[in-house]
């Protein structure tokens, strides 16, 4: 069976001053089969969140799309029309962002914008909608719906936006499930509970969840496989416990190393990773975590390695892994 | 460890603060939040404290009302010893340099049109603090002070050129320019990717065993308190409802709140659960 949303070489470009395009994503393959959740991680830069806006052909101007493919539900999402489209949009994928305050309307209540996202997608009259609307904010764990429904964006809290917005992302009752930052902006406290939930509804629902964070212990905590992003490209694809307990791409590692845990008191320090990701503009023609690199060779700063399955269930771009076999993209 | 000296920098004294709220079609008065309620709490010289709780627990109000952002409704603010309200021109001049703030989130706090030079020399200019001639000089020592590489081509760039960690390590530059006795740092890294907050405390360590520098830190995530603070205090709607040193507050909490947000960070970074259940009610209010 293909995976519900397969995404393979992905490249995204934006015109640059010399009126050419450059590349900002370059080389991005994600794929989540049906039922499982997946995470993509990486750091600010890495293409993460525009690989989630090309997974809906929502690249904002003046960007595009200018390699790769993206199917979802078997429909090749770069092809298709206007009405498949939205198809995809609302009844395949709902989507969520960081912050929810951006996301919702400020003048209007929370019950007419779940309302018309059920609408939108589903042949229902406005009192149905509104009782729709009241189902989907008791089932994202909102206590007193009806008081939420009649309130506007301002007057909650972080975590009941993100609530809200998750409720609306539900109401076309889509197979998969977008989240793109969905706690970084809330408590520890309630990004607990914004997990959680999102584990109760993946059951409930039997969704496919793409979850996206820069945060892969809090990653850890939901999905079954990692992607991890760098510079606009995968590095690596493993099962959680296999990338958590042996990564295999240097960045992999650099990120596990660099987590701050709770400590044992004030005189810490903080493992770092020197140096920053670099801008595309920046990318040389050799693999472009190599100036990071502790284990850089001279083929590294040459060549850019391909994608390549390293063993069954997991895929390293890294010349120094293994004389890979079998490129996958 | 630098000295704790005698005299706190700022002290609250009981102090509480109020917000009416308004909605509604024509703003219409729908009543009262307490973001403070009767908090009392100094800051030391060379000490590190923690503030920690949910957000909308009042952490942030708790810090403007020290600075003398906003007023308070109820109590006093004492700066090194005399109350803000009877505070001379200049007295309210010192304060504003030598309390120093730095915000979440730098590519708010960092104004957009302004080089990271104009940035960092403002304070030297509006305090007064070094001539003109050697404002270039100073400013590169800033840079290299905070880890940042100190050449002229830096000084010259808009603050968008610049990555998150890169533009908090200059908000963080521009806060010491005036060599302050205290900064008040309100959750300094959670707008940063998880590998590169390490580097901001470690750089935040490295000021503070340099030079003494005394800390306020507001944070939601027990994770950054527990390895940057002697002391903390635990916030909830408004109170401060733990306090004390820090290994022992987070060792062992006695009040539920510091358990909850104990127990979530575990949770987050291990997957063990830990401590009490935890209700899974939302708090009313925004942050």
């Amino acid at each position: 069976m293909r995976p519900i949303v397969e995404v393979v070489n992905l490249a995204v470009a934006f015109p640059d001053s010399t009126r050419g395009w450059r590349r900002v994503v370059d080389g991005v393959t994600v794929a989540l089969e049906e039922g499982e959740a997946m995470g993509v991680v990486g750091e600010s830069g890495c293409g993460k969140t525009l690989t989630v806006l090309a997974l809906l052909r929502l690249i904002p101007e003046p960007g595009r799309i200018v390699g790769g493919s993206v199917r979802i539900g078997g429909e090749d999402v770069l092809a298709a029309e206007e009405r498949r489209l939205c198809w995809v949009r609302g009844a395949m994928v709902g989507l969520i962002f960081q912050e929810p305050a951006q996301a919702l309307n400020p003048v209007r209540s929370v019950a007419s914008q779940v309302v018309e996202a059920a609408r939108l997608h589903g042949e229902v009259s406005v009192s149905q909608a509104h009782a729709l609307a009241r189902r989907l904010l008791a089932e994202v764990g909102l206590e007193d719906p009806d008081r939420i429904a009649r309130s506007y964006p301002h007057q909650l809290s972080g975590g009941q936006r993100q609530r809200v917005l998750l409720a609306s992302a539900l109401a076309a009752d889509p197979r998969v499930l977008v989240a793109d930052e969905p706690t970084s902006a809330l408590d520890t406290v309630s990004q607990q509970r914004m997990v959680e939930l999102l584990q109760r509804l993946r059951e409930s629902r039997r969704l496919s969840l793409l979850f996206v964070s820069h945060d892969l212990s809090l990653v850890g905590r939901i999905v079954d496989r990692i992607t991890v992003l760098y510079a606009g490209e995968t590095v690596e694809v493993a099962g959680r416990e296999t990338l958590l307990a042996d990564p295999k791409h240097p960045y992999t590692r650099a990120l596990l190393e660099t987590r701050v845990a709770i400590g044992d008191g004030p005189d810490a320090r903080f493992p770092t990773v020197p140096g920053r990701v670099p801008r595309s503009r920046d990318w040389g023609r050799g693999c472009r975590f190599a100036p990071r690199c502790p284990y850089a060779l001279r083929q590294c700063r040459e060549a850019r390695p391909a994608l390549t399955v390293l063993e069954r269930g997991r895929t390293v771009r890294c010349f120094l892994l293994g004389d890979a076999e079998e490129p996958v993209a | 460890m630098p000295e704790v000296g005698p005299v706190p920098i700022l002290a609250a004294e009981g102090i509480s603060r109020r917000y009416q709220v308004r909605g509604g079609s024509a703003s219409r008065h729908l009543g009262v939040v307490q973001a403070l309620e009767r908090v009392s709490f100094e800051l030391r010289q060379g000490e590190i404290v923690g503030v920690v709780g949910r957000s909308g627990a009042g952490k942030s109000t708790l810090a403007r009302v020290l600075l003398g952002l906003e007023p308070a409704d109820e109590g006093t603010v004492l700066y090194a010893g005399s109350p803000l309200q009877n505070l001379s021109r200049n007295d309210l001049q010192r304060l504003r340099r030598s309390v120093q703030i730095v915000f979440q989130d730098p590519h708010s706090s960092l104004d957009p049109r302004q080089s990271i030079g104009g940035i960092l020399s403002e304070p030297l200019a509006v305090h007064n603090l070094v001539p003109r001639s050697r404002r270039r000089e100073r400013c590169l020592e800033l840079l290299s002070g905070v880890g940042l590489p100190p050449d002229e081509d830096l000084l010259g760039r808009p603050p968008r050129e610049l990555s998150g960690g890169e533009r908090q390590r200059v908000a963080i530059a521009r806060a010491i320019a005036c060599n302050p006795e205290l900064l008040i740092l309100d959750e300094p890294v959670s707008a940063l990717d998880v590998s590169v907050r390490g580097q901001v405390l470690n750089l935040l360590l490295d000021l503070h065993r340099r030079t003494g520098l005394a800390m306020m830190v507001i944070a939601h995530d027990v994770r950054l308190i527990s390895h940057l603070c002697v002391r903390v205090a635990v916030v909830a709607e408004g109170r401060i409802v733990e306090e004390g040193p820090a290994g022992q507050v987070l060792g062992r909490p006695a009040n539920p709140v510091t358990a909850e947000l104990l127990a979530s960070a575990t949770w987050l970074e291990t997957g063990r659960q830990a401590g009490p259940a935890i209700a899974s009610r939302e708090p009313r209010t925004g942050s």
